[in-house]
């Protein structure tokens, strides 16, 4: 058994309109509970928006601080989840039923 | 006679031991270290019974030794290992042939394509990584370095070493088909100057795909990608003049044709139209089935079987394909409006097989124009040289005076 880390990448930006996103959160919300009653899952995250964040790192001794995600681009990570499955192809199949409920590309990352 | 026992059992070893320690590196450190035993102990105490299971079972020992001694120094992953490879039996000789798992392990989607090739070549191909990388004219660390991620990748992420269950199986079939497909036609499309180091690759996959035929019978794909690659090889040698330059079908000397590999090719066509499972490989098998027979190709045939394909396959590149049947069979100028409808403007053979269809219907600046184009994209030297002569040989009007 090994833990895997499931990233939503999120496009940057409004998010959908009311009438699409009500859907998309009924069926994450529903596979949120697939996965725990499947015994998988360990750890779920959703999170604000990329804009929100803040990095914090030291420069010559002294902590600098600055206002948005550490890497440009115009996708972020979402939110997460983290499953406990045997292999790779049960980490996939999650992830695949991820990319269906949320219509958005999933990253899959082996935990150490 | 150890060099190529090595060539043709390091697949079957590694796979093996992979089975029994669950770790690539391992598994292929203890293989070459037992090769390199037999090396020195066959000459001179005689060949064994079996030499796979002396190789395998000397592999195992060989394993187990540095997995003592690392466990010595508390490594945690090899103390796992050992339990592991307690608990299991060393499976010797052909009852469960670990290497069509690792077949999918190399070939799993995960790992991208020039990692699949490399692992398949280095892993079930025993090919070195000096001659892989030679093959694919990249520098040898760089492949090296390929390796190592791959390998990396399959141990991190935990990839599965296993035949992939019924829901899955057709589209990792198809993964596996497309890799050895590719390392075929890297070897097939080799230039003159290039074939001494890529001709193997040809072989090679042949090779593989004989294998993955004897370990999955009732494939009818695998023995479609069989057939094909038969009957592409047979014409090998006529497919280029001496000084390099692509031969087209039509043109090529037939009594050159490798009758042995053709009989091969075509009797597996033949079984996969009895079976009736049709698939893109079967076909395309087909097609060259009717190529390599009589004296001529029956070009009605081969429109028939290019409308199957475009069924199975609906793609531009199909399309262009069948329109050179077309021609045939219709003539120049409906095979041209077909392909003026496609949008393959970055493809060579697109421009290449519309210079032709020009130059057929007497549209020779137009094809000098498309000739141009296919040129600036082409990169095998063959058909280069092809495409520069044809388009030399268009007779064009001169340009209007002042």
């Amino acid at each position: 058994m090994g833990q895997y880390l499931l990233s939503v990448v999120q496009p940057d930006g409004e998010p959908p309109a009311p009438e699409v996103l009500g859907p998309i959160m009924q069926r994450v919300e529903a596979l949120d509970q697939e996965l725990r009653d499947e015994g998988v899952w360990v750890f779920t995250a959703r999170l604000h928006l990329a804009s929100s964040a803040t990095v914090v790192r030291i420069q010559d001794g002294e902590v600098l601080t600055t206002d948005g995600p550490y890497a440009e681009g115009k996708e972020h990570i979402g939110g997460f989840t983290v499953i406990e499955v045997p292999d790779l192809d049960a980490a996939l199949q999650c992830a695949h039923r991820m990319a269906g409920a949320t219509t958005l590309p999933i990253e899959v990352r082996p935990v150490r | 006679m150890i060099e190529r026992f090595y060539a043709e059992e390091y697949g079957r070893a590694v796979s093996v031991l992979v089975g029994v320690f669950g770790d690539i590196d391992l598994a292929e450190e203890a293989v070459q270290d037992a090769f390199a035993e037999a090396v020195q102990r066959w000459p001179v105490a005689g060949t064994p019974p079996s030499p796979v299971g002396w190789i395998i079972t000397t592999a195992r020992n060989r394993a187990i030794d540095r997995l003592r001694r690392e466990a010595s120094r508390e490594d945690r992953y090899a103390q796992a290992a050992l339990v592991h490879a307690r608990d299991e039996p060393v499976p010797e000789g052909p009852v469960r042939d670990d290497r069509l798992r690792l077949i999918f392990t190399c070939c799993h989607p995960s790992l991208g394509t020039g990692a699949q090739v490399a692992l398949t070549l280095r892993l079930l191909g025993g090919l070195r990584t000096a001659e892989i990388a030679r093959a694919f004219l990249v520098p040898e660390p760089t492949m090296a370095q390929r390796l190592v991620r791959a390998k990396a990748k399959i141990r991190d992420a935990r990839i599965p070493y296993r035949i992939p269950a019924e829901a899955e199986l057709p589209a990792r079939l198809r993964a596996v088909l497309a890799v050895l497909y590719l390392i075929f036609n890297e070897g097939y499309r080799a230039s003159v100057g290039e074939r001494l180091v890529r001709a193997d690759l040809s072989a090679e996959a042949i090779r593989l795909g004989r294998l993955l035929a004897a370990l999955m019978p009732d494939e009818p794909e695998v023995r479609g990608l069989l057939a094909l690659m038969l009957l592409i090889e047979s014409r090998r040698d006529t497919r280029t003049t001496a000084a390099g330059e692509l031969v087209l079908l039509a043109d090529q000397d037939r009594e050159r044709w490798d009758r042995a590999l053709i009989a091969e090719g075509q009797e597996l066509v033949r079984e996969c139209l009895r079976r009736d499972q049709p698939g893109p490989y079967q076909i395309q098998a087909a097609i060259n089935a009717v190529h390599s027979d009589g004296a001529g190709t029956d070009w009605c045939q081969v429109l028939k079987l290019y409308d199957q394909l475009f069924v199975l396959v609906p793609t531009p590149i199909v399309a262009l394909n069948r329109a050179v049947a077309l021609a045939e069979v219709d003539g120049p100028g409906i095979a041209l409006s077909a392909v003026e409808e496609l949008e393959l403007a970055g493809q060579h053979l697109f421009h290449a097989i519309r210079a032709d269809l020009l130059r057929r219907l007497g549209r020779n600046e137009e094809a000098a124009q498309a000739y141009d184009a296919a040129l600036a994209l082409a990169e095998n030297e063959a058909e280069r040289v092809f495409l520069q002569h044809r388009r030399d040989g268009l007779c064009l009007r001169p340009p209007h005076p002042g």
